[in-house]
C-alpha cells in the first residue's frame, strides 16, 4: 500500500520537510524573493516563484546538511537558467562549507525554452559537483518522483557520490519517447510501461549498480537510506574513477548482447526474474541478496 | 498570460503569526498560492497571473466567496495559475489560509 | 401455396457457399475474405459483435476489406462502433445503414461521417433496447461474433468476456441466420460450453485472442481531491441516509473514488454491511479493496476487465463463475439487473441542462449511450419494494398514500462543476439539441432524461431533485450546485438559500464535511500497484497502467 508519506506523491516542499529534522529547514532565495525565470514570459508561459527548485540547509539527525529539491510537476522539473544557478550556488557553498548535499531529483532534463542557458547550467552544476566532491564533500542523489531523472539531470546524477532510488524512480539519459522517436517503436515501445520500468526503473538500476541504495516509496525510507549512505565515504580520486571505468567495461562486456532487462536479471542469477517487477520491497531485496552488480564504492 | 488584481475587504483578519506560506504548484490544472502577511488587517490583495485568459468574472466570484468564508485580512496573496479550475483555486486558497494559521514549525 | 421456409433455405445456401472454404466448420484465416464474400449478400442485416469492451476484430478487418462491388449496402446492427474498421465499412461502401448503441473512441469520426451523409443512421440505442430490437425488427441475417476457443463441433467458450454473444447468437441462429465466430484457438474440448455448437455454423481460427479494451480501469493515482470530496458527499449525504445496498456505478473517477473510500471513510462512518453490498457492475479494479475488506457480497457483470480474470476466479463467492472457474458475464442480463434490481445508478456525464437532462454528446462528438440509460432510469415495471426505493418515492410524492405510491430509483449524476479543459458541466442548453437539429433527428440524443434524475452531486453540494415541487425550484436547485459556471453564477441566491434550508440543497458544511479533509491519503489504494498488492497479486494490470 502506498505510504502516507509517499515520495512519489509528495511535492518538493513536502519531501524536504519530511526528509530533514522537523523544523530545521531554512530556504535560500525563497519564493517570496520571486527569483523567477527570465525566459518563460517571452513564451507566454506561467512562472513559478521558486523556478521549480528549492535550495537551503537543515539538519539530518542533528548533522548540518545542504539540500536541493526539484518540483517535478512544474515544467517536468526541467532545468532552466535560474533553476540551475540555484543548484550551482548550493554546490559551491557545499564546497566552501564542507557540508554534504542531498539532491532530490525530479526532472525530465533541460527546459526546451531555455535550452542554451539550461545546457550551460548542467555543465556548471557538474563542475561544481565534481569540485565539491574533490574537496571531500558527499553529494547524494535521491530519485523516486514522477518525472524521474532524465537528460541533463541523469548526467548530474551520474556525478553524485551515491544514488538512492525507489521502484517508481527512473534514471536514463534519453527518455522512452526520445528512444522510440529516434530508433522506432520496434526498438522501444514507450507506451509499454512495464518495459519502460524494467529498463529505466529503480529496481533495474539498483540491480545493475546504477543506483547504490533501494528505498521504499516513502520519505522516511529515503531519509533512513540517506543516513546509511552518508555514514560511508564519498571519495573521488583517480583510483575511484579507474575502478568505475573497469566496472562499466565489465558490465558492457557481460550484458552488451542482452535484449531485455530480464535477460540480465537471469544472467546474474536472480530466481524467477519475471516476478521481479511485481515484488514488494522486502521480497525484492531478499530475492536479490548477493546478486546485484555493486558499484563497489566506485562512484 | 493574463494578469488580474483584486483588492478586497475581508470580514475577518487572518489568524496565526506566520509571515508567509506557499501551497500548490504551477502545473496544468494546478496553481501556486503565495500568502504574505504584510497588509493592514482589513485588506486583502490578490494578484493573479493566469495561463487561461478570459475568466476574470469567475476569479472575482471565487475570490468574493473566499474572503467571505475564510479569514484573509492582512494577506497579500500572489497566484501563479496553470489553468486550474475554480474548485482547485478555492481549495488552494483555503489550504493557504490554513497553513499561514499554523505555528511556525 | 406459400413457401414458409424461405429463411431456412437461404441459410442452407449460405452454408453451402461457405463450405467451399471450410474444413468441417473451421475456416482458415487465409480463406476468410473469400469465405465472407461467399456467405454474405448485398443488403444483408449484419451484426458485427463488439461493444465497449470485447471486439470481433479479425472479422471486422476482413469485412472492411471486402470488395464493395460484390458486397455492399449492408445494414449494420451492432452494440459498439469502436474500431476504425467499424466505420471503414461505410467509408468503402460495403455498408450503408447503421443501428448502434455506443461509439466511444470513434465518436468524432462517426459524427463527421453522419454530417457527410456517409452513414444512413437508424437510431442510437441503449444496449438493452438494441438487443430487444434484435428479436423484433432488427434480427440479423448474419452474426460475426468472437469467442476464446471452439471445438470442431463449433461449441464455443467465450470466457470471462462473454458479454453480448449469447444474445446475438440467440437472435440470429434461432431465426435462421448464419453465425460465424472468430476464435483464438481450436481445441479438442472447450473449458465450458457458453454457446452450443449447433447454433454456430462456422468458426474462423484467428490464432490470436479477440481485442478487449480495459475501459473500466481507473488509475487511483489520477483521482483528485475534488473527486474525493464529491465521493465523501455521496457516501455521507446519499448512500448512508437512503441505505443503498444494490447499485450500479459508472466508470468515472468520482465513482472510483467512492469505491476506494468504502474501506476507509465508509468504515469510519460505520456503514459496512449497510451500503454497497450488491452490484451490477463490471469488475472494476478499484473495487478490490472494498471486496477484500468484506464490504461486497455479490457482483454481476456485463463483461470482464483486462487483468482481473485470475482475481475473479479466486473470488467465486462474489462473482458469477462457471464450472471451469472463470467469470461468466452477460451484458443483457446485467443490464436487466441494473434496470430492475438496483436501487441506485450513479455516474458522470459531460453536460447537464437546467431541467437536469444530461448528455455525453457534444456538437462534434457522438459517443452513443451504451448501458447508462438502462441503469439510469426509473423502471416503471418494478414492483418489489426496498428501503431506498420507497424512501425516494416518498421524497418525490409525499401526498400519495403509501400503498399506492410508486417507489423511485435513485438516479444520480456526479461530477465536478468544470470538466477537462475548464469546460463547464452545466449548460443552458444541451449541445445534443443542436446536433439533432443539424442531423434532422426526431430525438435529441439525451443520455438521461431530467425526470429520471433524482440527485446531482458536485463539489458544491448535493441537489435532491425529488424534493423540488416545480420547474423553478428544480432549475434553482441545479444552479445551486453548479458552482462558478455561468449557470451557477446566475442562480437566484435567495431561492437557493431557501432550498438549502429545506434540505433540497446540502452543502459540504451541512453534512459536516470540511473540503480540506478531502485528501488522497483517504483512498484505500492510491496507485494501480496498490490494487495489485491488495488483490494478493491476483490482479495483473495491463502494461499501460503500470509504473513498476
Amino acid at each position: 500500500m502506498t505510504s502516507a508519506n509517499s515520495w512519489y506523491e509528495a511535492g518538493a516542499r513536502q519531501r524536504v520537510a519530511a526528509m530533514l529534522d522537523p523544523g530545521s529547514f531554512a530556504e535560500f532565495i525563497g519564493p517570496e524573493q520571486r527569483e523567477i525565470s527570465p525566459h518563460l514570459a517571452i513564451f507566454d508561459l506561467p512562472e513559478q516563484f521558486d523556478d521549480g527548485i528549492i535550495v537551503g540547509h537543515g539538519t539530518l539527525e542533528g548533522r548540518r546538511i545542504l539540500v536541493a529539491a526539484q518540483e517535478g510537476r512544474f515544467m517536468g522539473g526541467a532545468f532552466g537558467e535560474v533553476h540551475g544557478a540555484k543548484l550551482t550556488g548550493l554546490l559551491r557553498a557545499a564546497r566552501s562549507l564542507g557540508e554534504p548535499v542531498l539532491i532530490l531529483f525530479d526532472t525530465g532534463g533541460v527546459r526546451l525554452q531555455e535550452a542554451n542557458a539550461g545546457e550551460l547550467a548542467i555543465a556548471e552544476i557538474m563542475r561544481a559537483l565534481v569540485e565539491a566532491r574533490m574537496a571531500g564533500v558527499q553529494v547524494l542523489g535521491l530519485i523516486g518522483g514522477r518525472a524521474g531523472c532524465y537528460g541533463g539531470g541523469s548526467l548530474i546524477a551520474g556525478c553524485c557520490s551515491a544514488l538512492i532510488v525507489s521502484e517508481q524512480g527512473r534514471i536514463s539519459v534519453s527518455g522512452p519517447e526520445v528512444i522510440e522517436t529516434n530508433k522506432g517503436v520496434e526498438e522501444f515501445d514507450s507506451r509499454d510501461r512495464a518495459l519502460v520500468w524494467r529498463t529505466m526503473g529503480g529496481k533495474h538500476r539498483y540491480l545493475i549498480g546504477g543506483a547504490d541504495a533501494f528505498a521504499d516509496d516513502d520519505v522516511l525510507a529515503f531519509r533512513e537510506a540517506a543516513l546509511i549512505v552518508l555514514a560511508g565515504n564519498g571519495r573521488l580520486d583517480a583510483d575511484v574513477l579507474e575502478a568505475e571505468q573497469q566496472r562499466l567495461e565489465h558490465r558492457l562486456h557481460r550484458f552488451g548482447e542482452a535484449h531485455d532487462a530480464i535477460d540480465i536479471w537471469t544472467d546474474i542469477g536472480v530466481s524467477e526474474p519475471t516476478e521481479i517487477p511485481g515484488l514488494a520491497t522486502d521480497e525484492f531485496l531478499r530475492r536479490i541478496t548477493d546478486k546485484r552488480e555493486k558499484a563497489n564504492g566506485a562512484r | 498570460m493574463e494578469k488580474l488584481s483584486f483588492t478586497m475587504k475581508p470580514s475577518t483578519p487572518a489568524t496565526g503569526t506566520r509571515a508567509r506560506a506557499i501551497v500548490g504548484v504551477v502545473a496544468s490544472g494546478n496553481l501556486e498560492v503565495l500568502l504574505e502577511r504584510n497588509l493592514p488587517a482589513n485588506i486583502c490583495i490578490i494578484d493573479i497571473a493566469t495561463a487561461a485568459p478570459g475568466f476574470a468574472a469567475v476569479w472575482e466570484a471565487v475570490i468574493e466567496d473566499f474572503v467571505t468564508r475564510r479569514p484573509a485580512g492582512g494577506l497579500h496573496i500572489s497566484i501563479n495559475d496553470g489553468g486550474a479550475r475554480p474548485d482547485m483555486v478555492s481549495l488552494r486558497l483555503a489550504q493557504g489560509v490554513r497553513l499561514i494559521e499554523e505555528l511556525e514549525a | 401455396m406459400r413457401n414458409w421456409s424461405t429463411q431456412k433455405e437461404a441459410l442452407a445456401l449460405r452454408r453451402y457457399a461457405g463450405q467451399r472454404y471450410a474444413c468441417g466448420k473451421i475456416v482458415a484465416l487465409d480463406d476468410l475474405p473469400r469465405f465472407l464474400e461467399a456467405v454474405l449478400r448485398p443488403g444483408d442485416r449484419v451484426c458485427l459483435e463488439g461493444d465497449n469492451q470485447k471486439q470481433a476484430d479479425i472479422l471486422a478487418k476482413a469485412l472492411a476489406n471486402l470488395d464493395p462491388g460484390k458486397i455492399h449496402d449492408l445494414h449494420m446492427v451492432q452494440s459498439g462502433v469502436v474500431l476504425p474498421e467499424h466505420l471503414d465499412v461505410f467509408e468503402k461502401g460495403v455498408a450503408k445503414r447503421l443501428d448502434f448503441s455506443y461509439s466511444g473512441p470513434q465518436s468524432t469520426r462517426i459524427a463527421r461521417m453522419l454530417f457527410g451523409s456517409k452513414i444512413e443512421l437508424g437510431a442510437v440505442h441503449t444496449y438493452l433496447e438494441l438487443f430487444a430490437r434484435y428479436f423484433i425488427d432488427l434480427t440479423p441475417q448474419v452474426a460475426l461474433i468472437a469467442a476464446v476457443s471452439a471445438d470442431r463441433d463449433g461449441n464455443l467458450y467465450t470466457g470471462p468476456n462473454t458479454e453480448d454473444t449469447p444474445t446475438v447468437v440467440e437472435a440470429t441462429s434461432f431465426k435462421s441466420g448464419l453465425v460465424v465466430a472468430q476464435v483464438a484457438e481450436i481445441v479438442d474440448k472447450v473449458p465450458r460450453v457458453d454457446i452450443p455448437g449447433d447454433l454456430v455454423h462456422f468458426v474462423v481460427d484467428a490464432k490470436k485472442p479477440f481485442y478487449v479494451e480495459p475501459l473500466f480501469t481507473r488509475d487511483p493515482g489520477a483521482i483528485t481531491e475534488t473527486q474525493i470530496l464529491t465521493a465523501m458527499l455521496a457516501i455521507k449525504g446519499l448512500y448512508a441516509p437512503y441505505g443503498v445496498r444494490r447499485l450500479n456505478h459508472g466508470i468515472g473517477f468520482n465513482t472510483a473514488a467512492i469505491e476506494l473510500l468504502l474501506p476507509t471513510y465508509g468504515e469510519k462512518l460505520g456503514l459496512k454491511g449497510k451500503i454497497c453490498t450488491h452490484f451490477a457492475l463490471n469488475p472494476h479494479p478499484t473495487l478490490i479493496p472494498a471486496i477484500e475488506a468484506g464490504w461486497v457480497e455479490q457482483v454481476h457483470s456485463f463483461g470482464s476487465e483486462v487483468g482481473m480474470d485470475d482475481y475473479l476466479s479466486a473470488r467465486s463467492d462474489i462473482f458469477f463463475t462457471g464450472p471451469d472457474g472463470s467469470l461468466r458475464s452477460n451484458r443483457a442480463y446485467c443490464q436487466v439487473a441494473g434496470l430492475y434490481a438496483c436501487d441506485m445508478f450513479i455516474g458522470s456525464t459531460l453536460q447537464i441542462d437546467l431541467q437536469g437532462h444530461s448528455s455525453t454528446v457534444t456538437t462534434n462528438r457522438i459517443a452513443g449511450f451504451g448501458g447508462a440509460p438502462n441503469m439510469g432510469s426509473d423502471s416503471r415495471g418494478r414492483r418489489h419494494p426496498s428501503e431506498p426505493w420507497l424512501k425516494a418515492g416518498a421524497d418525490a410524492d409525499p401526498d400519495t398514500a403509501e400503498g399506492l405510491r410508486r417507489g423511485r430509483k435513485l438516479v444520480v449524476q456526479i461530477g465536478e462543476t468544470f470538466g477537462e479543459k475548464n469546460v463547464p458541466l452545466f449548460v443552458e442548453q444541451l449541445d445534443a439539441l443542436e446536433l439533432a437539429d443539424k442531423l434532422d433527428l426526431d430525438l435529441a440524443p439525451v443520455m438521461i432524461y431530467g425526470d429520471d434524475v433524482s440527485h446531482i452531486i458536485t463539489e458544491d453540494g448535493i441537489a435532491n431533485l425529488l424534493l423540488c415541487r416545480d420547474n423553478d425550484e428544480r432549475e434553482q436547485a441545479i444552479r445551486g450546485v453548479a458552482g462558478y459556471t455561468d449557470v451557477g453564477r446566475a442562480r437566484d441566491r435567495k431561492m437557493v438559500e431557501r432550498l438549502r434550508a429545506r434540505g433540497v440543497i446540502r452543502r459540504p458544511e451541512d453534512l459536516g464535511i470540511d473540503p480540506l479533509d478531502a485528501d488522497r491519503r483517504m483512498l484505500a489504494a492510491r496507485s494501480i500497484k496498490d490494487l495489485m498488492l491488495a488483490s494478493g497479486g491476483l490482479y495483473q494490470p495491463p502494461s499501460q497502467f503500470r509504473n513498476w
